[in-house]
């Protein structure tokens, strides 16, 4: 295996909590705490889990918009510029060079707020040409390329004006925007959740044509499991801050491993025969406070496989915090030998539950 | 003013077959949205009125502003003098007609000089934040907290007496309040979405700040400066009303009310209240339009977003 396009080298960025008159700070949000990854050329890793759990402060992280509390980004082996000072003007611009910049770009959630109002198609997707100074030459001709290559059509949508178009279409400028630089990695930021059920296909499609057309390396953040189905090659499940189990995606979709993959898998509602309502895993209680995560394992309070286990093995889940790894806690090997990883001291090693649910 | 036809092609949801041209589009629906807001057009239709009649001055006056005729001094409205005339026997309504150049020289320069100054502070103050937000503000809070007729004043005694001298020393008067809305618009645009956007694909400071944030600040900016020129001409008035204005012989409304205040006790009450309307009308105007821009331009109600 060549080396990766992008490796992520334990990847924290803590917000810090201040309170009181003299902004003295008393803790940090653990937005993400600890988080490693590799990232080969041509492939996509995606990023799932529930709402507050750091997926997007990671990939604002991995871009560049956000400076690292720890740990490093290298692309091509090579280490971004280093963490800046704080403030607005240190955490700007400045803080990742250009060369990084052009070949990395982002997919936003939100094709409404992230277009600017008052420029035209035409001026949003020639505006990371204008920034480069790149193709000064031919910057309309190229950029209703572009236009085409997403799928829109240059002679009607070149001078509309972002309040003219449907999201889908919105969507597309912001793709044909972050294609403009030919980038090599695209970090994909819910790029469907904001869209209409029905226009979430095609994007996809464009997407996963894009890929294979140019050779892209996605990075894709979703809560939404259907749609990673549809684009990933390797998924990453999230959870406070941390990934729990990092594995091909027919391995981790089909055969979760962590307990918490299991329960955000079960809450995907499925087209089937019969469904059991008792066939859900239903968490219990809400997220924690993500500036005072649980000790040990991070999922212990609300893990239903824990309920099952004994005094002695529960008590485990409480004092230690399971690490990321392809082995179990006898240090065997998982079932499977795929290289998948999962960070829990006993799933699915043999500690007599075997039982993918609970309540069968 | 709007048939069905007309309002259908600005919808806002229907991708026109052929897109017009960017400006035109806004421009036609800032038109028609201004026509139907009753105060903006009442004030544009007096601010309009006021600003033919000060460039038209030379040509509409019937006598030369300055021209002494002391047998004819003192006289009340006539034919022959419609406002009557001054203790000099000068035209009044010549008088005030000039006298609405003064106004009209200080209504548009002041906001210019005002918005260079104030604009940029508070650019750099809404994007930068932090401390630099604080003690930008902060100085421009100093400034505010003189009374402008106090800092007028004092410029204008440091200065000289002069037009130029008199529009600089407004300027600085009025620079905390464009700073101030200039800041309140960037600290909202910079929290905005295609902000980040611009940051994420590398753009320099000075062009998020310039491409990405300016253009969002605009329309309060150009409320801020109508309602300026209405202050502006107030404040000027004032000034030569306490005869540190625009030294005579040029007419300024402030000094032909100064004079003919002394003139109120013993019945010549044309001499005050017809440069007194004036500035009432022109200010009235002024503050007509900026209420009414405010009202077109504000994003929470137009259709377009």
């Amino acid at each position: 295996m060549s080396d990766p396009l992008l490796s992520v080298r334990d990847l924290k960025r803590h917000y810090p909590v201040r309170s009181g008159i003299l902004k003295r700070k008393r803790g940090a949000v653990r937005a993400v705490d600890g988080v490693s990854f590799d990232l080969q050329a041509g492939e996509t890793l995606a990023v799932v889990g529930e709402s507050g759990c750091g997926k997007s402060t990671l990939a604002e992280t991995v871009i560049g918009l956000d400076e690292p509390t720890a740990g490093e980004v290298l692309f091509e082996g090579e280490p971004l510029a280093g963490t800046q000072s704080g403030g607005v003007l240190g955490s700007l611009a400045g803080g990742v060079d250009k060369a990084f910049r052009r070949r990395v770009q982002m997919v936003f959630q939100d094709p409404f707020s992230t277009l600017n109002e008052r420029m035209s198609v035409g001026r949003i997707v020639a505006e990371p040409l204008v920034i480069h100074g790149e193709r000064e030459d031919d910057r309309a001709g190229y950029v209703r390329e572009l236009l085409e290559t997403v799928g829109l059509d240059p002679d009607r949508h070149y001078d509309a004006f972002p309040h003219e178009l449907s999201g889908g279409q919105r969507q597309r400028v912001g793709i044909a925007r972050a294609l403009a630089l030919e980038p090599d990695l695209l970090v994909l930021d819910e790029p469907v959740s904001a869209l209409d059920v029905s226009v979430r296909a095609g994007i996809l499609e464009l997407l996963r044509d894009l890929q294979a057309e140019r050779g892209l390396t996605y990075l894709l953040i979703s809560h939404d499991v259907s749609v990673v189905r549809q684009v990933a090659d390797r998924v990453a499940v999230m959870y406070l801050g941390e990934f729990v189990e990092l594995g091909d995606l027919g391995d981790v979709l089909d055969d979760p491993a962590h307990p918490y993959t299991e329960a955000l898998l079960s809450s995907v509602p499925r087209v089937c025969a019969a469904p059991d309502p008792d066939d859900r895993i239903r968490l219990p209680g809400s997220p924690p406070d993500p500036s005072e995560p649980p000790a040990g394992c991070r999922f212990h309070p609300r893990c239903h496989l824990r309920e099952r286990l004994d005094d002695e093995d529960a008590a485990r889940c409480v004092a230690e915090d399971p690490a990321l790894t392809e082995r179990d806690a006898g240090g065997e090997p998982r079932p499977g030998g795929d290289g998948r990883t999962v960070a829990c001291h006993f799933r699915p090693a043999a500690v007599g539950i075997t039982d993918r649910n609970p309540r069968e | 003013m709007s048939d069905a036809t007309e309002s259908d092609a600005d919808g806002t949801t229907a991708a026109p077959e052929r897109p017009q041209s960017p400006l035109a589009r806004r421009t036609r629906t800032f038109v028609r949205r201004f026509r139907r807001n009753r105060l903006a057009m009442g004030g544009l239709v007096v601010t309009a009125g006021f600003v033919l009649l000060a460039l038209l001055a030379p040509v509409l006056a019937p006598y030369d502003p300055a021209a002494v005729d002391v047998p004819a001094r003192l006289q009340g409205p006539s034919p022959a003098h419609p406002f009557g005339t001054d203790r000099y026997g000068r035209d009044l309504f010549s008088r005030v007609l000039f006298g609405a150049r003064i106004a009209l020289q200080v209504a548009v320069a002041t906001p210019l000089v005002a918005g260079a100054v104030g604009v940029p502070i508070g650019l750099v103050a809404g994007y930068v934040g932090g401390r630099v937000d604080d003690v930008l503000m902060r100085l421009m809070d100093s400034v505010f907290a003189f009374p402008a007729i106090l800092l007028g004043l004092t410029l204008v005694a440091v200065f000289g007496q002069s037009l130029t001298n008199i529009v600089v020393a407004l300027g600085i008067v009025y620079v905390p309040q464009f700073a101030r809305v200039t800041r309140g618009s960037a600290v909202s645009v910079v929290e905005e979405e295609h902000v980040r956007v611009a940051r994420s694909l590398g753009a320099s400071h000075a062009r998020i700040v310039l491409v990405h944030v300016l253009p969002f600040c605009l329309s309060a900016i150009l409320v801020q400066a109508t309602v300026t020129a209405a202050l502006a001409i107030v404040l000027e008035s004032s000034l030569s009303f306490l005869g540190v204005g625009v030294p005579s012989p040029t007419p300024s409304w402030g000094s032909i009310l100064r004079v003919g205040k002394g003139y109120v006790d013993s019945g010549e009450w044309w001499y005050s209240v017809f440069p007194g309307v004036a500035i009432v009308i022109a200010v009235l105007g002024f503050n007509l339009l900026g209420d009414g821009l405010r009202d077109v331009l504000d994003p929470r109600t137009d259709p377009n977003r």
